[in-house]
């Protein structure tokens, strides 16, 4: 199964990975947009943690059995049947954030509405996702990675 | 004769079901079920009443769910005893289930102290579906509740009743709301926000009567406190908290102390019969023994492990310990483990900003996470939760902990590398 592998020695925290993940998650899916004119403003799902020198991106590690999904209170988080991956319909999230209180990387976000998280989906429908497409550094990687 | 009978079909049945179905395809599945509502979240029933959930958004799984899992089910219906010689559940009604492998998943029930007139029309509980569709055809404008207890379930259901514009008054027996939950400074926070909703909170007392109605006595009027205050109202909720259904187990030799008795594997002391979620005594990994916990994601989890067990995968039960996230008027909380510390053992480290609603907290012992509390800034509450359950010694890195900048790039790369994989 691929994932997304986090290389802290390249990271160079230019935060890019944020910004191509916000506009991928927009309405528009352009980038001035995005930033300026959509209400609410989406949230980048990837977030570079910085403690120079270091720094890399975090974002969903779509676990084998994720905690997340046994923890969800009210169903919304839920591993797909066809992929494998860790879905989220936020129509049914209730907002409780017990999925953040038991993510081992704190990688789930709260949502810039405060009513329900934000998850990395690894971009359905790109070849490749956004953050790791646009990473100037190679610093994210989108690789097979055995469990 | 059904290989698995599953009595309960909540957040624990659900889970022992999609584990069975994991490595056993075929054994024949049986869930009881006193409810006739498809499989719903529990801990919703307060945004249902509040009007910011339908039926719809609240289904814990879909409506397929039984038949996608070929498991007979046997809803409207309740389990009423249990013959352990000839191995079967016995229904009301009469019918008997055999079974190999059993689970009690049969929960908790509301604890209904004895007040005087708590009989009359408009006293309610509050723990399940029905419960809030009864309270919600009395819901009204202007008309007033008095909930009694300030706990979890108390200030949910209050939550609710304000935002449907009713008055509300809680009434408290200790000295604060959420007492066993929170710390104080953080009861504080939630105190506050509430009371500048419209709540009123009394604590210290509690209600000693139920007063009717000067027109129509068998109707909620008002209530009287301890120190005979009367508070008028149209209803009243009893929120004081759950105890396990154990009825079932009555007068087998199925261990019992105030919940069913299960070891790292969910199993009682009876082979091949399981028990998991608010009816069981499981492992706390920061007790580091058993407790009963009423916690929705504690039973689904203690349900999984039971189905793996049930159907031969022997799997340890990690443990789960009281694990609270809030969000009451919009103010995000997360709280683990021991929060109020009054022994010295303990070692806590605080940063409070009160302006901006913020406070973190974590308690340690000899450098271990034994509890924390996070108010506003809970993204990476999960790391410190990780560490906490894992028993890591944070010794070289706790002061970073409470920092503003605290993530995975503030651990030592070590750390990092083993416990998270981040980097490789």
């Amino acid at each position: 199964m691929k994932r997304i592998i986090a290389k802290e020695e390249a990271c160079i925290g230019c935060r890019l990975c944020e910004v191509y993940c916000l506009v991928q998650h927009s309405k528009s899916k352009d980038i001035i947009k995005a930033y300026k004119r959509e209400n609410p403003r989406p949230l980048s799902r990837v977030r570079v943690e910085e403690n120079r020198p270091f720094s890399f991106g975090v974002q969903r590690r779509h676990c084998e059995d994720p905690p997340c999904v046994i923890a969800c209170l009210s169903g919304a988080m839920q591993i797909d049947e066809e992929n494998g991956l860790v879905m989220h319909d936020a129509e049914k999230c209730m907002g409780c954030w017990t999925c953040i209180m038991v993510c081992p990387y704190g990688a789930i976000r709260m949502d810039i509405s405060g009513k329900v998280v934000a998850k990395c989906d690894l971009c359905p429908g790109l070849d490749v996702p956004a953050c790791v497409a646009n990473c100037p550094n190679e610093a994210l990687m989108y690789q097979e990675v055995t469990p | 004769m059904s290989k698995y009978v599953i009595v309960g079909g909540s957040a624990g049945g659900i889970g022992a079901v999609e584990a069975i179905r994991e490595v056993d395809p075929v054994g024949t599945i049986t869930v009881i079920s006193e409810e006739t509502f498809p499989q719903y979240s529990r801990p919703m029933i307060a945004d249902y009443l509040s009007g910011e959930a339908a039926l719809e958004r609240m289904k814990y799984r879909d409506d397929h769910f039984w038949e996608k899992n070929r498991v007979q089910t046997l809803t409207g219906r309740r389990a009423v005893s249990l013959d352990l010689d000839e191995r079967c559940v016995e229904l009301d009604g009469g019918d008997k289930i055999s079974f190999e492998k059993l689970l009690i998943a049969t929960g908790g029930k509301p604890i209904i102290p004895k007040i005087e007139g708590g009989d009359k029309d408009g006293v309610f509980t509050f723990t399940d579906l029905s419960n809030a569709e009864g309270l919600a055809a009395e819901l009204e404008k202007g008309k007033r509740a008095v909930v009694i207890g300030g706990g979890l379930i108390g200030v949910s259901v209050a939550e609710a009743l304000v935002k449907r514009e009713m008055k509300v008054t809680i009434v408290e027996l200790k000295d604060r709301i959420l007492n066993l939950i929170l710390d104080a400074a953080t009861s504080d926070i939630v105190e506050k926000v509430i009371r500048e909703a419209g709540v009123s909170i009394v604590t210290g007392r509690t209600v000693q009567r139920v007063l009717g109605r000067r027109d129509d006595d068998n109707a909620v009027g008002g209530v009287v406190l301890a120190n005979d205050e009367e508070i008028p109202c149209d209803l009243v909720v009893i929120a004081i908290g759950v105890v396990p259904r154990t009825e079932l187990i009555v007068g087998t030799e199925v261990k019992v102390k105030r919940g069913i008795i299960v070891d790292r594997f969910m199993r009682t002391n009876v082979p091949d019969v399981y028990a998991c979620g608010d009816v069981a005594e499981a492992y706390d990994f920061v007790l580091d023994g058993n407790r009963l916990l009423p916690l929705w994601p504690v039973a689904h989890l203690g349900g999984r492990v039971a189905g793996y067990n049930m159907v031969g995968k022997k799997t340890e039960y990690q443990g789960g310990t009281v694990m609270s996230a809030l969000k009451y008027f919009d103010i995000p909380i997360i709280s683990a483990g021991i929060t109020t510390s009054e022994s010295d053992s303990y070692e806590v480290l605080i940063d409070h900003r009160p302006e901006r609603k913020l406070y973190k907290k974590i308690v340690l012992k000899n450098n271990v996470i034994v509890g924390m509390t996070f108010v506003g800034d809970i993204e990476k509450a999960g790391i410190i939760f990780h560490f906490m359950k894992n028993r890591v010694n944070v010794r070289e890195f706790k002061q970073g902990l409470i920092s503003e900048n605290f993530g995975l790039v503030t651990l030592p790369a070590s750390l990092r590398k083993k416990l998270f994989m981040v980097g490789n």
